[in-house]
């Protein structure tokens, strides 16, 4: 069905064109500097050719490709973080080790202090809340850049961390539900469960959405179009589970390891969540118009102080639930959670994924798709070359490369006037 | 309200009376009376700095009036805030426009004002009443009320800013000088628009430089100068050059600040 029929006009207006029509006006959009997540799916693509080409066997085995779930997951959860910071045009350096310190409450509550579970993820996740709000207290209120309040919140969190955690050094976590979180796997049978109520969930929701836009007279996508995502969705996550499916121990008699990590249910309802926060409530549509233009956001009467501070608490409070997935994956909490290159990988993660710098653009979804393609660099890379300094580099290079493509279709979009 | 709102006689919408605003030392307007009526549009002209911006954005709720009467509808209302400017059907359209690039024109129109089913947004309800409002005011040049602003030219943009304005059944619609970024047809498209307000039976408020512009679509022309209203006369009764003299000298023949009974706030 690649040809549209020449209808009367106001059957092509509700009916929103055919495919042809759909991937005429996508291209469009492209072309005027509106990339969306092409770049991100092509650097994926990209990337898994080369390192399948180079490393076939050992890059595509399920282990691995189990292991790119998890590996991503904590980057994933900051960058989603990270998004409602950037589309204020605003920066959080602190986020990991916000992630840290939270995951250093929850370290110490639950294993120094024997809190039980509950009381304990809900000290950590307030950590991140206070620690946001704290530093959007001061960039709303005091109006001082956020580079250089989270750059000094990144040091004094370190030291808060050191101070949290101890003379131990490291705290070990040995609550199971937390260490199953990063560790554990669903049996087959749910990760099959979780995949169906996805398509069809994902499904039901936008097919309800077109059918009332038709209902209301309104321009509605067409059917072809939605058919192809549904098939396309249910065709890649299909694949997905059947390989996360099959046994990945070495021996499989003494352990068995198969099945969807649980980690995935985190993010999809994180993902699920959050998307309908920023785009399907006012909260959100000010978000984006306080990055847009913040003095219309002004003058339409928005709380333009309020609405940063609670980007700034969104940013830190995803970056405790980060906390939670790094204590879950190291099994223990030290000094060094959160720090390193995790910071620059979550943002990367962001920008890679088609969040811009600038702010006002972005979706939830660019964080997995950026987590994901940061995930196959840190993952793949080792199995090329053992020097750790080439690997620093083609991630340094990857992220200025997404930078360079957010600049200039951001400046492509201004001269067609798409911004 | 609206079909017997054309004459003369008919009742002013927003009425001021001996209006008088200060930022600390400087006295910027003195003892001002303007009158604005419903279904026409009244051109507030003045030389830079004689006092026009503040005096919309007093209207508007920005900066409250230091004294005078300000009656909207025949009562006298006290607006200090530009929410109670809002509430009683006031909409100002800033000559910067404040649209946000990065939203398409259905959110641009309801920014911070969205309708709401549940805890998320109605975006069916939203883009039918944006549809609604833009086919009244006969606005064919969008080609997708879901296209973003940026994408939009500068008559496109004045055109959207309109239509927020006039969403909200607002009764009087402040232009903040509409025209001055535009092309010739961009120019003329607005002004039909400023026109098709005001034959809706919108009082308009239109702020220009251009006396072409003023001489095309008002009916009602009211002259600051310096700080003072020099004379508010119905367009037909002046001509461009008598206009001219009175934003340049504060007057013009008999008309104007020295002697003038029909404008009881001109001070000597």
């Amino acid at each position: 069905m690649s040809t549209v029929t020449t209808a009367p006009d106001e059957d092509v207006q509700v009916q929103g064109g055919g495919l042809a029509q759909a991937w005429r006006d996508y291209m469009a959009r492209v072309r005027g500097g509106e990339l969306g997540a092409l770049p991100a799916v092509l650097a994926l693509i990209t990337l898994v050719l080369i390192f399948t080409v180079l490393k076939g066997g050992i890059f595509f085995s399920a282990f691995n490709f189990a292991n790119l779930i998890t590996q991503s997951a904590t980057y994933i959860v900051l960058a989603m973080g990270l998004i409602y910071v950037l589309l204020l045009g605003e920066i959080d350096l602190s986020a990991g080790f916000a992630a840290g310190t939270a995951a250093a409450v929850l370290a110490v509550t639950l294993t120094l202090r024997g809190w039980p579970l509950i009381p304990s993820l809900i000290a950590c996740l307030l950590t991140g809340v206070l620690i946001g709000l704290f530093i959007g207290v001061i960039v709303a209120k005091l109006g001082i850049p956020s580079f250089v309040v989270t750059l000094a919140m990144f040091l004094a969190l370190q030291g808060i961390m050191l101070i949290v955690i101890g003379d131990g050094g490291t705290i070990p976590i040995r609550d199971d539900f937390v260490k199953a979180i990063m560790n554990g796997n669903m049996t087959p049978i749910a990760g099959w469960i979780l995949y169906a109520v996805v398509v069809l969930g994902y499904g039901f929701v936008t097919f309800r959405s077109m059918s009332s836009r038709r209902k209301a007279g309104l321009v509605a996508p067409s059917q072809q179009v939605w058919l192809v995502k549904m098939i396309a969705l249910a065709v890649l996550l299909g694949a997905a589970v059947l390989i996360l499916n099959q046994q990945r121990s070495r021996n499989p008699k003494l352990t068995s390891i198969e099945g969807v990590p649980y980690v995935v249910i985190v993010i999809l309802a994180l993902l699920v969540l959050l998307t309908y926060n920023l785009s399907r409530t006012s909260f959100g549509r000010h978000v984006y118009a306080v990055g847009g233009n913040a003095e219309a956001a002004r003058r339409a009467g928005i709380n333009v102080a309020r609405i940063r501070i609670a980007c700034f608490i969104a940013c830190s409070t995803l970056a405790a639930v980060a906390g939670i997935l790094f204590a879950s994956k190291d099994q223990s909490v030290s000094p060094s959670t959160g720090g390193s290159t995790t910071l620059l990988y979550a943002v990367g993660a962001a920008v890679i994924g088609g969040t811009s710098l600038f702010g006002g653009r972005g979706k939830i979804r660019d964080a997995i798709l950026g987590g994901l393609v940061i995930a196959v660099i840190a993952n793949g890379l080792p199995l090329i070359t053992d020097a750790s300094g080439i690997q620093f580099i083609v991630t340094g290079l990857v992220l200025l490369i997404a930078a360079s493509v957010d600049a200039l279709s951001r400046r492509r979009a201004q001269a067609s006037g798409r911004a | 309200m609206t079909s017997d709102a054309s004459g003369a006689a008919a009742q002013p919408l927003l009425s001021l009376s001996k209006v008088n605003k200060s930022f600390g030392a400087v006295h910027v307007l003195r003892d001002v009376d303007f009158s604005v009526r419903p279904g026409r549009v009244t051109a507030l002209v003045g030389d830079n700095g004689a006092g026009k911006s503040t005096l919309i954005k007093s209207i508007a709720g920005i900066h409250p009036f230091d004294s005078g009467t300000y009656s909207f509808e025949g009562q006298e209302v006290h607006v200090s805030d530009p929410k109670q400017a809002n509430a009683l059907g006031i909409e100002v359209v800033y000559q910067d426009l404040a649209l946000c690039d990065n939203l398409d024109v259905v959110h641009n129109m309801f920014l911070g004002r969205e309708l709401k089913k549940g805890v998320g947004l109605d975006e069916s309800e939203m883009e039918k009443r944006a549809t609604t409002t833009l086919s009244g005011l006969s606005v064919r040049t969008l080609k997708s009320v879901r296209q973003n602003v940026a994408s939009l030219s500068g008559g496109q943009r004045q055109t959207v800013a309109i239509a927020r304005a006039v969403l909200w059944n607002s009764k009087l619609v402040i232009l903040d000088e509409p025209t001055a970024a535009l092309g010739v047809a961009q120019t003329e498209q607005v002004l039909k628009l400023v026109r098709r307000l005001a034959d809706n039976g919108l009082a308009v408020i239109l702020i220009s430089h251009n006396m072409n512009d003023v001489k095309q679509v008002a009916d009602d022309i009211a002259c600051l100068y310096l700080g003072q209203m020099a004379a508010q006369v119905e367009a037909a009764d002046v001509t461009t050059g008598q206009v001219v003299e009175l934003i340049t000298s504060g007057r013009s023949g008999d008309m104007g600040l020295p002697r003038d009974p029909s404008t009881s706030g001109a001070v000597a």
